[in-house]
C-alpha cells in the first residue's frame, strides 16, 4: 500500500445485467487531502461510491484500507461505517422531526438506557468545534438545507471516521454556506481525515480539492494533481473528446438584433406576489434571453413563479405584446404562450410514474382540453420527435420518466415545454445536477430558441452559465430587484458586487 | 387550516352527540304528578323489530298515560351506560334499559338502587344481580326455535331436507333459533340440514346461499330462515329456478320477527310459517311499573303463525 | 441446424419472451386468480360449469348455474370498483362511505317510487326518474366527500368515515324508517330478470358501465389527469391541471357508481334493509382495486384489472358457499386468499418474482448452449 494513503481500491470491477458499469477502475485516497471524484452522469461514480460504502457486492478487485495488511470485504453500510468509511450523501437522509443531537447520535447508543444530557451535552460540543450554527436540542427540520448538511457530516465525523465521502452536498447550498462547508471540509483535511468529494460544480473542485480522478464509461480516465489540470482540459478528460471551450457559445447568439425599441413581449408592472417578494418591474423582449441571479432565497425563483402564476399574485399588472392579460394560475399563463420549467424537477416538474411520453405531452394536452385526447399516434409521434430532436436517452417513449438519468428527465421536461410552442420560456436552474454535456447543449438550445425569435429567462445558481448565455440580467436581494445588469457589466466582479450589496469597486 | 378543520369538526361531532344525549331527555316541570322514566333503547335503525319495538315505547309512555318519558339511543355498551348515569342525575323514577351488552352494568345499577330509582330491563337481559333490576322482560328464543320446530314436526313429512340459514353468529336470536333446529336434526333420523350457513341476517346472502344449493342440484324441501328478510332472500332463488314454496308446495319456508310484509305472504299462502318475537314489551312494563312486579324474570307470550290458520286480523294486530 | 429447428428455437424463445411479458403484466395477478379458481373448481367438481336454461316461476327462461350466479352477484362489485379505481388514482386514498352511500340511494329510489305510503299498489313515479333522482342525491353525497378530500385536504378515509357512520341512519330517516316494499314486478327486472331475456340485467347493466367508462377514458383526459394528480400534484398544478377538481370530479364519478350499484342492490329484493343492506362493500371494492395490483396511494392504475378483481372476490365467495365451507371460517378462508394475492400482487414481490424468472432463463439458457 502506497504510504501515507488512507484507501486504496484496485481493479475494481462492477456487472450489472448488460452493462459494464465498472471495468478495473484504480482510486487512491491519502490521509488529509481532499479528492474530487469527476465524470459525467454515468461514468461510474455512484457505482464506485456505492461499492466501497458496501451498497453493492463488488464483481472483481480489491479494496485496502489502512492498518489492515490484508484486504478488505465491505459487505454493508453499517460495516463500511464501522471501518471508518462514512457517507454524506446529496439528500439528507435524517429525521427532520427529531432533534439535532438525536440525529447525530440516533442508532449509536448502546444498551437500553441512553444519556441524553451526556449526548445533548457532545453533541453541543462538537457543533462549536466545527463551527455549526445549530443548537443541540433544535428540531432538524427547522435548520436550513445547509446546516442540516453540516449536521450529517459532524455525524459521520463523530463516528470517528477515515475516509469521508460527501456526494453532492453543495448542490443546494447558496453561496455563503458552501463556504461554511468548505471551511469544514479544511478543518477535517488538518485532522488528518481522507475526503472524496462528488460534485458537478467545476469551480468548486479547483477551490477545494488537491486531486482529481476522473471517470468515464466506467474505466479510469486518470489521477491528476490539480495544477496540472486546467479546466478544459478537465472537460475534455470527462467528456472523451477535445472540447470547445464553452466560452464559444456566446458567439452563436446576436444580442444587437434585438429590438429594444418594439414592444415587449411580457411586461409586468408592480406584480406582486404572497411569497415574501416585493412588487416588481420586468419585461422582456422578442428573441432575448434573460436571467435572474441572486443568493438562494433572494427571490429570483419566487419572481418566475408569480409569472407563471405558480404562486398565488396578489396585484399589479401584465401585458403580453401590449395586451393586458390576467395571469392567476398556470393554465392561464399557458394559455398565453408562457411556459416554466421548475426549478425542483422532482417535486414540480417530473410525473414519476408516467412514461415518458405522458411526460412530454402533459402541458400540451392539458392546453388542448380534457375533452379533446390527443389521439396514441399522435402523442406517439410527438413523443419520438422530441427524444430524437433532444437526443433524450431512453428506452423508448413507454418508460417511466423516473427510471431515466436526471439530465434526461430534464430533457423530458425541456421538450415538455418545447412542444407547447411558448413565445416566452421560463427557465429555472434547468441545469441543475446534471452532467456536464447536457448543460452544454441546454444552454445552446437556449441560445438557439432565442435565435428563432423566442424569449427565454434562464436562471443558474453558475454564474459563468448565466455571463455566456443571458444578454441582460436581474439581479435580486431579499426579495427585491437591486439592479439590471447588461453589456459590459455582465461579468462575474460587477455581478457579485450587486448581488453583494454596496458599493462596487 | 388542517388543524382548524379538524378542530371544528371534532366540536361540531361533539356537540351532536351531547344535543343528541340531551335533546331527548328535555322534559317540562310539571313532573310531580307524572312518573318520570329514561328509557335506554338501541337505535331503532337497527332494523324493523327495533323500531316497532321503539315505536310501542313512544306510544306507551306519553303524558295521557301519566309517564314522562326521555329516550337514549346507542348500539354501545359504553354509550348507554353513559347516558343510564345522566338519567340518575335527572333523578328518574324508573329506568328502563335494552342493553346493547350484557356486562358492564353492576356499578351504574348499584347507583340507581342507591338513589331509589327502579330498573327494569327489557328485551335483553344482563349479567348482575337479580337484586339490582325489578323485572326482566325478555323473549325466549329457544322457545321461538322450539315452537317452530314442533310445528314442522307436525307436518309429518316423510324426510326432511333442511336449508338451515343463520343470523349473525352468536347472538341470542340465532343460538336459540338454530338450538332448536340442530337438537332436532340430532335426534331424528329423517332429519337433515342440506346446508347450513350464515347469512347475517341479509336478504341477499340468503339469496347467494340458497342459489349455490340449486346450482349444485341437491334436493331439499324446507327453508328454515332465522329472520323474515332471508327467508324473503331464500325465496327469491327459489323464484328463479321455478322451485314451488309455500302451502301445499314443493318446499316449505319458515321465517321470524313476524313483519307485516312477511305475515301477508303467509297470508298468500307463499310461505309456511313465521315466528313471532315480541317487540311489544311496553305493555308489560307498563303493568310492572302501576301494578308491581309478580317476577323477576317475564317471559313474553309469543306466537307462531301458520299460513293456512293466518288472518288479516293477525297481520294486523301482530305485524311490525 | 435446419431451418425448421431455427423455427422452433425462434418460436420457443418468443413464447417464453410472451410468458415473460405476461408476468410483468399489471393483469397476471387478478387473471391468475382467476384461472387457478377456475381449475380449483374444474378438479372438484366440474359441473360447476354446468349452465342450465330454465324457468322461472313465472314462466320465463332463465340461464342458471355458478357462473351465471358469480358473474350476476359481482356486477355491484365491479360497477363500485370503476370509481373507486379512479379516487384511489387520483387521491391516493379510499372512499369506505360506499356502503352506508348505496343505502342512501338505495332509499331515495325506493321513498321516490312509492311516495308516502310504503307499500302501495302503483309505483307513483316512473323508474327512470326515480333512479336519476337517486343519481343526482348519491352525486352530491360524492361531491360532499369529495369537498372534503380535495379542498379541506383531509385524508379520504377519515373524511368518508363521516358519511360511513351516518350514512345508515340517513338512508332510514330518508323513508322515515319504514320498510317500503315495492310490489310491481317490473321494479325487479333491474335486479333479476327481464322476461324473455335469459340473462339477469344486473349483467347488463355492469357492462353498461363497462363500456362507459372505457369511452369516457377513450374520449377524455381522465385517465391522464387522475394519474397525474395522484402521482405529482404540484407538478400537475404547474402544468395547468387543477389537482383539487380533478379529486373532486373522481369522487363524483364514484358518487354515479355507487347510485347505480345501490339501483341494483333494492331492484333484486324490491325493498331494502338499511342495517344490512352492501353490507362491507366497500371492502370488498377496496379489494378489487389492490387485487387489480393498483397501488392503493395512488398514481396509475388498471381499470380492467380492477374489475377483474372484482370477479375473484365474487368466484371466490361462491366457490367457498358451494363447498359450504364453515359459515362461521368463510370470513377466514377468505382472508388467507386475500393476503395470498394481496401479497403478490405487490410491486415488490412482483419485481422479485421478475429477477427470478430471469435467473431462471438464464440458467435454463446455458444449459441448452452446453446442450448445443
Amino acid at each position: 500500500m502506497e504510504t501515507g494513503a488512507v484507501l486504496e481500491m484496485r481493479g475494481i470491477c462492477k456487472y450489472f445485467p448488460g452493462v459494464r458499469a465498472l471495468e478495473q477502475v484504480d482510486f487512491t485516497l491519502r490521509e488529509g487531502e481532499i479528492h474530487a471524484l469527476m465524470g459525467e452522469n454515468g461514468a461510474g461514480k455512484s457505482t464506485l461510491i456505492k461499492v466501497l460504502t458496501g451498497v453493492y457486492p463488488k464483481d472483481g478487485g480489491e479494496i485496502r484500507l489502512k492498518g489492515s495488511d490484508k484486504p478488505v470485504h465491505i459487505r454493508s453500510p453499517q460495516e463500511a461505517q464501522n471501518m471508518g468509511i462514512s457517507t454524506v450523501y446529496q439528500e439528507i437522509t435524517l429525521c427532520p422531526n427529531l432533534t439535532v443531537a438525536e440525529n447525530m447520535y440516533i442508532g449509536r447508543t448502546k444498551g437500553p438506557l441512553t444519556n441524553w444530557r451526556k449526548i445533548n451535552n457532545d453533541a453541543g460540543k462538537l457543533l462549536d468545534s466545527l463551527g455549526i450554527p445549530a443548537l443541540p436540542a433544535q428540531q432538524l427540520g427547522s435548520c436550513s438545507i445547509a446546516v442540516q448538511q453540516m449536521v450529517a457530516i459532524a455525524r459521520a465525523v463523530d463516528m470517528e471516521c477515515k475516509v469521508l465521502i460527501l456526494d453532492e452536498p453543495t448542490s443546494s447550498l447558496d453561496e455563503q454556506e458552501v463556504e461554511k462547508l468548505f471551511k469544514l471540509m479544511r478543518d477535517l483535511k488538518e485532522k488528518g481525515v481522507g475526503i472524496i468529494f462528488v460534485t458537478h460544480f467545476l469551480e468548486q473542485v479547483y477551490e477545494v480539492c488537491d486531486r482529481i480522478t476522473v471517470l468515464r464509461d466506467g474505466t479510469l480516465v486518470g489521477e491528476y494533481v490539480i495544477e496540472d489540470l486546467p479546466r478544459v482540459q478537465l472537460v475534455s478528460k470527462m467528456l472523451g473528446k477535445d472540447f470547445d471551450d464553452m466560452a464559444d457559445i456566446k458567439s452563436e447568439s446576436d444580442t444587437d438584433k434585438i429590438d429594444y425599441n418594439s414592444t415587449p413581449v411580457y411586461e409586468a408592472k408592480k406584480l406582486a406576489g404572497t411569497t415574501g417578494i416585493k412588487p416588481f418591474d420586468f419585461s422582456i423582449h422578442k428573441g432575448e434571453v434573460n436571467g435572474f441571479t441572486g443568493l438562494l432565497g433572494s427571490g429570483r425563483s419566487e419572481c418566475v413563479r408569480a409569472i407563471f402564476g405558480a404562486d398565488k399574485v396578489s396585484g399589479g399588472t401584465v401585458m403580453m405584446n401590449g395586451k393586458k392579460v390576467k395571469i392567476n394560475k398556470p393554465l392561464d399563463a399557458m394559455k398565453n404562450g408562457i411556459s416554466y420549467l421548475p426549478e425542483d424537477r422532482k417535486r414540480d416538474g417530473i410525473v414519476g410514474d408516467l412514461s415518458v411520453r405522458d411526460n412530454i405531452i402533459l402541458a400540451l394536452q392539458v392546453m388542448k382540453g380534457f375533452f379533446r385526447p390527443f389521439s396514441r399516434a399522435q402523442a406517439e409521434a410527438f413523443a419520438d420527435e422530441y427524444i430524437k430532436l433532444l437526443s433524450i436517452k431512453t428506452a423508448s417513449s413507454e418508460t417511466p420518466i423516473k427510471s431515466l438519468s436526471g439530465g434526461n428527465q430534464q430533457k423530458v421536461i425541456l421538450a415538455r415545454w418545447l412542444l407547447a410552442n411558448p413565445v416566452y420560456l421560463i427557465l429555472d436552474e434547468p441545469t441543475r445536477g446534471i452532467d456536464i454535456g447536457t448543460k452544454v447543449e441546454i444552454q445552446k438550445l437556449v441560445l438557439k430558441l432565442a435565435a428563432e425569435g423566442k424569449s427565454v429567462t434562464f436562471i443558474s445558481s453558475e454564474i459563468d452559465e448565466m455571463i455566456r448565455t443571458c444578454s441582460r440580467l436581474v439581479v435580486m436581494r431579499d426579495g427585491k430587484v437591486v439592479g439590471e445588469l447588461s453589456g459590459n457589466d455582465l461579468n462575474q466582479n460587477k455581478i457579485m458586487a450587486t448581488i453583494a450589496g454596496g458599493e462596487s469597486k | 387550516m388542517k388543524k382548524l378543520v379538524s378542530i371544528l369538526l371534532t366540536a361540531a361531532f361533539v356537540a351532536t352527540m351531547a344535543i343528541g344525549m340531551c335533546a331527548c331527555s328535555k322534559s317540562e316541570d310539571d313532573g310531580d304528578k307524572l312518573i318520570k322514566v329514561g328509557i335506554i333503547n338501541n337505535d331503532p335503525n337497527e332494523s324493523g323489530y327495533r323500531t316497532a319495538n321503539d315505536n310501542d315505547m313512544k306510544a306507551t309512555f306519553t303524558k295521557e298515560n301519566g309517564y314522562d318519558a326521555s329516550f337514549a339511543y346507542s348500539l354501545k355498551n359504553e354509550e348507554q351506560i353513559a347516558a343510564a348515569q345522566k338519567f340518575i342525575q335527572d333523578e328518574v323514577d324508573y329506568l328502563l334499559i335494552s342493553a346493547a351488552g350484557t356486562s358492564g352494568w353492576d356499578s351504574v345499577l348499584k347507583d340507581a338502587k342507591d338513589a331509589g330509582i327502579k330498573v327494569i330491563l327489557f328485551d335483553r337481559t344482563i349479567d348482575a344481580d337479580e337484586s339490582l333490576y325489578e323485572a326482566s322482560i325478555v323473549s325466549d328464543m329457544a322457545k321461538e326455535g322450539e315452537t317452530a320446530v314442533d310445528w314442522l314436526a307436525s307436518q309429518n313429512l316423510s324426510e326432511y331436507n333442511v336449508i338451515h340459514i343463520q343470523g349473525v353468529m352468536g347472538s341470542s336470536a340465532q343460538i336459540g333459533r338454530s338450538g332448536a333446529l340442530d337438537a332436532k336434526v340430532a335426534a331424528e333420523d329423517n332429519w337433515n340440514i342440506v346446508t347450513q350457513q350464515t347469512a347475517e341476517w341479509n336478504a341477499e346472502n340468503a339469496q347467494q346461499i340458497v342459489q349455490a344449493v340449486i346450482d349444485s342440484g341437491e334436493s331439499f324441501n324446507v327453508i328454515y330462515a332465522e329472520n323474515d328478510d332471508m327467508a324473503k332472500g331464500a325465496v327469491q332463488a327459489l323464484d328463479k329456478a321455478n322451485i314451488s314454496h309455500g302451502v301445499g308446495k314443493d318446499v316449505i319456508v319458515i321465517g321470524f320477527d313476524c313483519n307485516k310484509w312477511a305475515l301477508e305472504e303467509l297470508l298468500a299462502g307463499n310461505w309456511n310459517y313465521d315466528g313471532q318475537c315480541n317487540p311489544f314489551q311496553a305493555s308489560y312494563i307498563d303493568d310492572i311499573i302501576k301494578n308491581g312486579a309478580k317476577q323477576k324474570v317475564v317471559i313474553m307470550e309469543e306466537k307462531g303463525f301458520d299460513a293456512t290458520t293466518i288472518t288479516q286480523d293477525d297481520v294486523d294486530k301482530y305485524g311490525i | 441446424m435446419s431451418t425448421s429447428q431455427k423455427d422452433l428455437k425462434l418460436k420457443k424463445r418468443s413464447f417464453s419472451a410472451f410468458l415473460g411479458n405476461m408476468v410483468r403484466q399489471q393483469l397476471f395477478i387478478p387473471v391468475a386468480a382467476l384461472l387457478i379458481l377456475v381449475l380449483f373448481n374444474l378438479i372438484m367438481d366440474p359441473s360447476f360449469f354446468k349452465i342450465e336454461l330454465g324457468h322461472n316461476s313465472a314462466g320465463d327462461p332463465v340461464l342458471s348455474g355458478y357462473l351465471i350466479t358469480i358473474i350476476d352477484y359481482a356486477s355491484e362489485l365491479a360497477i363500485l370498483a370503476i370509481g373507486m379505481t379512479l379516487v384511489t388514482s387520483a387521491s391516493g386514498g379510499q372512499d369506505i362511505s360506499v356502503g352506508a352511500a348505496m343505502a342512501i340511494a338505495g332509499s331515495v329510489v325506493l321513498r321516490v317510487l312509492c311516495g308516502n305510503n310504503p307499500r302501495p299498489e302503483h309505483m307513483q313515479t316512473s323508474i327512470i326518474v326515480a333512479f336519476l333522482i337517486a343519481v343526482l342525491v348519491s352525486m352530491c353525497f360524492g361531491a360532499f366527500n369529495g369537498m372534503l378530500v380535495a379542498f379541506f385536504k383531509i385524508q379520504p378515509m377519515v373524511a368518508t368515515l363521516i358519511l360511513y357512520t351516518a350514512g345508515r341512519s340517513i338512508a332510514a330517516w330518508i323513508n322515515k324508517n319504514k320498510l317500503p316494499v315495492i310490489s310491481d314486478p317490473s321494479f325487479g327486472y333491474f335486479g333479476n330478470s327481464i322476461p324473455g331475456i335469459p340473462l339477469p340485467t344486473p349483467i347488463f347493466i355492469a357492462v353498461i358501465c363497462m363500456i362507459i367508462i372505457a369511452v369516457v377514458l377513450k374520449f377524455t383526459n381522465l385517465r391522464l389527469y387522475s394519474q397525474s394528480v395522484g402521482i405529482n400534484s404540484s407538478s400537475s398544478r404547474l402544468n395547468g391541471i387543477n389537482p383539487q377538481m380533478v379529486k373532486f370530479l373522481t369522487f363524483v364519478i364514484l358518487g354515479v357508481c355507487v347510485a347505480v350499484a345501490g339501483f341494483i342492490k333494492v331492484s333484486r329484493l324490491s325493498t331494502i334493509n338499511y342495517s344490512v343492506i352492501a353490507k362491507d362493500i366497500e371492502m370488498d371494492a377496496i379489494l378489487a382495486v389492490a387485487l387489480g395490483g393498483n397501488s392503493l396511494g395512488g398514481g396509475k392504475f388498471n381499470m380492467k384489472a380492477s374489475i377483474i378483481g372484482a370477479y375473484v372476490i365474487q368466484f371466490l365467495t361462491t366457490t367457498l358457499t358451494k363447498f359450504k365451507v364453515n359459515s362461521t371460517a368463510i370470513p377466514a378462508y377468505k382472508a388467507v386468499v386475500v393476503i395470498i394475492l394481496v401479497v403478490l400482487s405487490a410491486p415488490i414481490v412482483r419485481e422479485k418474482m421478475g429477477t427470478l424468472r430471469k435467473k431462471l432463463a438464464r440458467s435454463k439458457g446455458n444449459v441448452g448452449k452446453e446442450v448445443a
